[in-house]
């Protein structure tokens, strides 16, 4: 993966729900090493969930990776591409998955990004702030996997 | 014995619900149950939080209309604080927190009509899941489907400068707002390039609506007549009865049109509305007192804000609520399928609320805050996207949350789909001993007119399938699908 092109990081999730606010705290880290690092080329993106207007967001970006947190049964982070889906109407819900955003970026705009989801396996889900000491280990995992894919 | 069907959508959070039908021993639906986990938890876990928190702890509740809840527990804590019940504030925080509003209106109006009410319309409800979708719909109708995603950006952008953030916003704070736009900002908005600008907006509502309502000319029996039954309604209505989805006071009419409740502070809801528990459900079911459990149940969301005010303050809507009223012979509209109608009517309403509010001067500057004597209880009302939305809070001399009740807009509308379920279910479920797709389209379209809040707290993890699980007479598993 190279830094010279436009690259989206865009992570989803809710902070006020323990570590379902994996992807948001881990944009937060991302922004300070940006920063202090000089690193050019790299949007940052944190949101509590993707919707419809995130096709036209990456629809100008050469690489976008998605990062969410994720109680599936997965070593600690898991990194794969994303696959454009079908995409079903739901029976009734207002938020979207990386790849229905990427099939309604094809449809609407022409064309997309290499696009990749980061999931970040997350343990504790309760109305509280901050991170369980298990995500947070599976947070410094992914932000190091990041790091080096990104520089 | 009966046979029973279960439809159960599956999510990983805890907002979920599931359709249970009774078939009797002709195969003739006898009952039908939505069931919708409701988590209530939230009420017990901000007890002991200073109060001034909740506008920000709320938003944890929903990733979907953090915005109401935000708003919703200002609302209440302005009263706490001594600022008033909603006509005490600053005419800048008034208009900034009515800004944010209407934008959240706007977005979320806009979301549900494209990407969910939309497919259903352009391909109608039987047709294969795999095009009826909002992809689909690009496929299909480029056009509308670039105006929804644009819409919902508009509105997305707009709660952005006004709660200050995406993702737990801190606009509205006890008695005010903590900002004002700048120039800058306003004009971004009101005259930026198109298409992200009010004069777009209000002519893409104007194209939506043209859109359903040529639809509803070629499909007039079908809207009319999939789900139809008598209820209440209440609302929110503004002091003249003109219709104001921030602030007003409470009004219900029955489905005559009477009004059975009408300019009722809400800060005395507590003598009008309670709430029914079933065993059989985790939601509970609100209705008038007066009129008790049994007849007193009512409807909220678009629908019944068009059926319960006399006019709508903006001169566009009112043009389309003048035609909306006279298609329903100047009645209340008891059409499940009319709050799709009743949604694009308040879309084109918020985008001219939000043009009216940049071009006022108390948007970029005047005073923020006030303050008064504080008290120690205090109630929000808003008319959030799905209906009237209940904030209650009590707090000790310690400043803590000692009670809080919250009634949100889809308990508000538990019984009414409850009823459109059973009604559809009535229609194409009677004599079938298979389970078909119509059938299970025709469940899904029913409930999706209210637009039920069911991934409360946070966003939903992937897809919600349906799961229809088929019984004989003797409670034996005969057929089960799912999509």
């Amino acid at each position: 993966m190279h830094t010279g092109g436009r690259i989206l990081i865009y992570a989803y999730g809710n902070p006020g729900r323990q570590d379902d606010g994996l992807g948001n705290r881990l944009i937060e880290e991302l922004e300070k090493w940006v920063e202090s690092n000089s690193i050019e080329g790299i949007e940052l993106e944190s949101n509590w969930q993707l919707n419809i207007e995130d096709s036209l967001k990456i629809s100008d970006k050469e690489i976008v990776i998605f990062v969410d947190a994720s109680n599936e049964d997965i070593e600690d982070i898991h990194f794969s591409p994303v696959e454009p889906s079908e995409g079903k109407s739901d029976f009734t819900t207002h938020s979207a998955s990386p790849s229905f955003i990427l099939a309604l970026c094809i449809q609407l705009y022409g064309k997309h990004p290499e696009t990749y989801l980061l999931q970040i396996r997350g343990y504790s889900w309760e109305f509280q702030e901050g991170l369980s000491e298990k995500a947070e280990k599976n947070l410094q995992k992914a932000l190091d996997f990041l790091k080096k894919k990104v520089r | 014995m009966g046979r029973k069907i279960t439809i159960e959508p599956v999510t990983r959070v805890e907002g979920h619900g599931k359709v249970t039908i009774h078939l009797d021993d002709d195969g003739n639906v006898a009952q039908t149950r939505l069931h919708i986990v409701e988590f209530r938890g939230f009420e017990r876990f901000v007890q002991g939080r200073p109060y001034w928190e909740m506008p920000v702890l709320v938003q944890r509740l929903c990733g979907i209309c953090p915005v109401s809840h935000h708003l919703a527990a200002a609302k209440a804590l302005d009263v706490i604080v001594g600022a008033g019940t909603g006509d005490g504030l600053t005419p800048t925080a008034e208009k900034m927190r009515r800004l944010m509003h209407y934008g959240q209106m706007f977005q979320s109006h806009s979301l549900h009509f494209f990407h969910l009410a939309s497919p259903d319309l352009l391909f109608g409800i039987d047709a294969d899941p795999a095009i009826r979708n909002v992809i689909g719909v690009a496929l299909k109708n480029k056009e509308l489907a670039v105006q929804g995603v644009m819409m919902r950006k508009f509105g997305q952008e707009i709660i952005q400068i006004t709660a200050g953030k995406k993702i737990h916003g801190t606009g509205a704070i006890p008695g005010g707002i903590n900002k004002h736009l700048t120039v800058e900002e306003r004009d971004r908005f009101l005259k930026g390039p198109d298409p992200l600008n009010a004069d777009k907006m209000i002519e893409w509502s104007l194209s939506a609506l043209e859109f359903f309502k040529d639809y509803y000319k070629k499909n007039k029996d079908f809207i009319d007549n999939f789900s139809v039954f008598p209820s209440n309604f209440l609302s929110l209505v503004r002091k003249d009865g003109a219709m104001d989805l921030y602030h007003g006071v409470l009004r219900a009419v029955d489905p005559k049109g009477k009004k059975i409740l009408d300019d009722v502070d809400y800060q005395d809801y507590l003598k009008y509305i309670d709430e029914e528990v079933r065993s059989w459900s985790y939601m509970k079911f609100p209705y008038l007192k007066a009129y008790g459990k049994k007849d007193g149940w009512y409807t909220v969301g678009p629908l019944a804000r068009v059926n319960t005010a006399d006019f709508i303050p903006t001169p566009l809507a009112q043009k389309e609520f003048e035609i909306f009223k006279k298609a329903n012979k100047g009645k209340p509209s008891c059409i499940s399928m009319h709050m799709h109608w009743a949604r694009l009517i308040e879309i084109l309403h918020s985008a001219e609320m939000i043009k009216q509010l940049l071009s006022d001067p108390d948007i970029v500057e005047g005073e923020l805050v006030v303050k008064g004597s504080k008290h120690s209880e205090g109630i929000g009302l808003i008319e959030a996207p799905r209906g009237t939305l209940f904030h209650h809070y009590e707090i000790n001399g310690k400043d803590q949350i000692i009670m809080a009740n919250l009634i949100v807009s889809t308990t508000n509308n538990n019984q009414p789909m409850n009823e459109a379920v059973s009604y559809i279910a009535g229609n194409y479920m009677n004599k079938k001993r298979e389970i078909t797709e119509p059938m299970l389209n025709a469940v899904e379209v029913g409930i999706r007119a209210y637009d039920p809040c069911l991934s409360c707290a946070t966003h939903a993890f992937g897809q919600m399938p349906l799961e229809i699980s088929l019984y004989d007479s003797s409670d034996n598993l005969i057929d089960i699908k799912r999509k």
